[in-house]
């Protein structure tokens, strides 16, 4: 790059480009557009999409594939990746049924369900970090390690009997139309996007998935930083599966089976960088959202499954490859010009 | 600086019409003629000419960074010449790759060998060349046959059958020069061949290059060591600052004028003017150790100063320095931070005791380049400028511009990624990161390395604004006149050992270069 527009060391300006002009400019924007654009679709495709109660139901569709997926953002922002989440979801729905059997109430089983988070988020986080294991190979490890471990369990049996007062995280309302799971996502988000865009910490995740070097050179304890990240995506898997099984009210082995995938194309689509280094929490709540709307809308309109999800894995390719695409055309109209 | 230019001019001239007299009968295997390569914002090479003769060894003799890595890399098709030609038997010819390169038959064996670990003896000799059986399959038979006999050839008793990473250093310098052999190359590159073997090993690897003088092969042999060059080159050029500064026949020149030829006298760097204050011992360093790239390290550094370090590439010099700043574990020794024992296990402790080191890899371990400047600035400081662990950016904003105002920044935000800067403005942020820490201690390896000359001059006048206001600067530098115009004091180190001292008064760049290759004093 050279270095024109240079001014002298007593004048460099903070910033070059207005606040505006970032946030018009920027991926978020766009997935804004997009969000509005789909309800829009939606509200003419269906008369049934203009409801309170459907609206509410429909925030079922990314509520909690957006708790993992705010703390896998963080995750993927520093370089690594997590492929196990859906599987902690099972071992943490799981050990909850156990518990029941054995006659725990609710305030025991969420406890439960944070300690086996924790546990499998430190077991990914230590063998990527104490022995330098790559983290894609190590949770593809893990991914079928814990989802096999609810099958011996539990086998083709399932767990039923939650006690009435859990099933209140996956299907009571705080007010109105609005969820549990509703207010939960948009307390995550804020927390999320303080953390990430407003903390030390925030600001070490993307200095590691930037340049891991270099932050081992400024003093970063970078692999203690990789390991909280794991404990985090382990603890809002367990939060996760918490609200998934009171939504379902029992416990199978295959609960939230290949949730992980979707969970990724949320955190692409909302604009990380797969490869680290850069990405936004209110990108991923943006595309949270989009991807909720799109499953809703498609589901008023009876398109099937398998359908539903060819799209969404165009969907993701093309994220991926708009940018690309876009300055490869720019790079061509540049040499034409020339 | 005209007037010196000039007359080395004219003594280089008549230099050259000596040489073209002596070599009547001689014609080069090889030529390079004006060839000139320029990197953004760097001159790499000048215009230089070098002749490659057969059953002749041509020694490139040059300080580092002196342009010969990038001689050999545009003999072998990795870099494309600027401007300028290559000719191989009179006839011109272009490298777009290192494929043609080998083609043409020109082979490099490199400091550290560039072959497939996890491919057999046989199949790195003969790679891309396989011999093949009538189906167009690789005829292992032939091939490993014919791997054997290369390598006796050059009295190499090695298994052809074997993977390369079960060969020591030596072993696969063997295996990489059968492979020129395989090829039937007729000029072959030594780049440092000798860096990592052992005296034994050096004097087989004498034996060889005789062996492939004799088969009529030119060879351009690149080494610091000057017992080798003479011991081995027949031919000698001088590279100095990307440009030839000299050329000729070994017989006709003694180890001081090639030495001092190479050091030369670069007239267009101008020092600070400085007067030293020196303070209090701040840093003490006892018998360091490390299992395997330094040992037995004792220095001691006072406000202030201005310490040199100066060695050949490899000398263990940034090793050292790395261990210092918590980087890599030390095996045993001490460390006094201003008379008390320090431990340091990792750079956040070195930070927080007062030491900051700025890399020589820049790119790599001191900016991120994708990052906007005044994070990189903030970066070590973040624990004290936010509140609670909150990023506090008005604070973070006026930190950065505090620093790189000092170090005279160009450039156009302090929201602009430090990839868009050039190397000489990427390095006064990574200085300013540190600056911004306060330390005691600054350790700056490599500090000026490709980085213009202006940006070179603001780096030398920072570093003795440092100097005076009282912190303690540790200099690593492979360039004399670096080392000469700026260090108050200069350790020299060769092979992971502190080999000898110099003040400021008793410093000359002849001395220095005996030190760090390790040529005896002469009368």
């Amino acid at each position: 790059m050279s270095e024109i527009n240079q001014y002298t060391a007593r004048d460099i300006p903070e910033r070059l480009s207005s606040p505006f002009k970032r946030v018009v400019s920027s991926w978020e924007a766009l997935l804004l557009l997009v969000a509005i654009l789909i309800f829009f679709i939606n509200t003419q495709a269906t008369p049934y999409f203009l409801d309170w109660w459907n609206l509410s139901d429909a925030t079922f569709n990314f509520t909690e594939k957006a708790f993992i997926a705010f703390a896998m953002a963080l995750l993927v922002i520093s370089g690594e990746i997590d492929l196990s989440v859906a599987a902690i979801i099972a071992l943490v729905s799981t050990a909850m049924g156990f518990a029941v059997q054995l006659g725990y109430d609710t305030p025991a089983l969420v406890a439960i369900a944070l300690v086996v988070g924790l546990a499998c988020g430190a077991i990914n986080g230590l063998l990527v970090t104490g022995l330098g294991l790559p983290s894609i190979v190590v949770t593809i490890g893990t991914m079928s390690l814990f989802r096999g471990i609810s099958y011996i369990i539990l086998g083709d049996q399932s767990y039923k009997d939650y006690p009435e007062s859990f099933l209140f995280f996956g299907q009571g309302y705080v007010w109105s139309t609005v969820t549990f799971e509703l207010l939960l996502f948009v307390i995550f988000a804020i927390v999320y996007y303080v953390l990430l865009h407003r903390t030390n910490f925030g600001r070490a995740v993307y200095v590691i998935g930037n340049n891991p070097t270099a932050a081992v050179f400024s003093g970063l304890r970078v692999e203690r930083i990789k390991f909280l990240l794991f404990l985090l995506t382990g603890i809002m898997s367990a939060i996760a599966a918490i609200c998934l099984t009171s939504r379902l009210g029992s416990t199978r082995p295959s609960i939230g089976l290949g949730l992980e995938l979707e969970i990724i194309t949320m955190v692409v689509l909302g604009g990380v960088n797969i490869l680290g280094g850069s990405g936004t929490i209110p990108g991923v709540a943006l595309a949270a959202i989009v991807m909720g709307m799109l499953i809703f809308g498609f589901g008023l309109l009876n398109v099937p499954g398998i359908v539903m999800s060819i799209f969404i894995g165009l969907l993701l390719i093309g994220v991926i490859a708009l940018p690309k695409i876009a300055s490869n055309l720019k790079n061509y109209y540049l040499e034409r010009k020339a | 600086m005209q007037a010196s230019s000039k007359t080395s001019l004219a003594s280089e001239q008549n230099q050259k019409s000596q040489l073209s007299n002596n070599n009547n009968n001689l014609t080069p295997v090889m030529s390079m003629k004006g060839i000139t390569k320029t990197f953004p914002g760097v001159t790499a090479l000048s215009e230089i000419s070098l002749d490659l003769y057969p059953r002749q060894v041509t020694a490139l003799v040059g300080e580092n960074g002196a342009g010969k890595s990038t001689v050999v890399k545009i003999l072998t098709g990795i870099y494309q010449p600027t401007a300028g030609s290559l000719s191989i038997h009179g006839q011109d010819i272009k490298f777009p790759t290192p494929h043609d390169a080998s083609e043409a038959g020109v082979t490099a064996i490199h400091q550290e060998t560039v072959l497939f670990d996890d491919l057999s003896v046989a199949e790195n000799i003969f790679i891309g060349h396989a011999p093949k059986t009538s189906r167009g399959l690789i005829d292992w038979k032939t091939m490993n046959a014919e791997a054997e006999k290369l390598l006796q050839t050059i009295g190499a008793n090695i298994d052809p059958n074997l993977k390369l990473k079960d060969l020591g250093i030596a072993n696969k310098h063997m295996v990489a020069i059968s492979r020129a052999l395989s090829i039937d190359a007729s000029v072959v590159i030594m780049d440092e061949p000798t860096a990592a073997l052992s005296h034994k090993e050096i004097e087989e690897l004498y034996d060889l290059v005789d062996k492939l003088k004799a088969d009529g092969k030119a060879i351009l042999f690149i080494s610091h060591k000057f017992d080798e060059i003479f011991r081995i080159a027949d031919r000698y050029t001088v590279f100095r600052d990307g440009e030839m500064v000299d050329e000729g026949h070994l017989k006709d020149i003694t180890e001081n004028d090639l030495v001092e030829k190479m050091v030369g006298r670069s007239v267009d760097q101008i020092f600070p003017t400085r007067e030293p204050s020196i303070g209090a011992e701040i840093l003490s360093v006892v018998n360091y150790c490390h299992p395997t790239e330094f040992s037995n390290i004792n220095f001691k550094l006072h406000k202030g100063e201005i310490l040199g370090f100066y060695g050949l590439v490899g000398a263990g010099r940034s090793e050292f320095m790395q261990s210092l700043f918590g980087i890599t574990k030390p095996a045993s020794g001490e460390v006094f931070i201003e008379g008390n024992p320090a431990t340091i296990r990792n750079p956040a402790q070195a930070i927080e005791k007062g030491i900051v080191y700025v890399s020589e890899d820049r790119g790599k371990q001191g900016v991120v380049t994708t990052l906007p400047i005044f994070q990189n600035v903030s970066l070590p400081s973040l624990q004290h400028i936010s509140k609670r662990g909150f990023l506090q950016i008005a604070e973070e904003f006026s930190l950065a511009r505090e620093f790189t105002r000092r170090l005279d920044l160009r450039a156009a935000s302090l929201d602009q990624h430090v990839g868009d800067l050039s190397g000489g403005n990427q390095q006064k942020v990574v200085i300013a990161k540190w600056l911004a820490t306060q330390p005691l201690v600054i350790i700056l390896d490599e500090p000026t390395k490709g980085i213009d000359i202006g940006s070179k001059t603001v780096v030398h006048e920072f570093m003795a604004e440092l100097a005076a206001g009282g912190l303690a600067v540790i200099m690593v530098s492979s360039e004399i006149p670096e080392i000469l115009g700026m260090t108050d004091r200069t350790i020299v180190m060769r092979e992971g050992l502190i080999v000898n001292e110099f003040g400021r008064d008793e410093m000359s760049p002849e001395k220095l270069v005996r030190a760090a290759a390790g040529i005896k004093e002469s009368t």
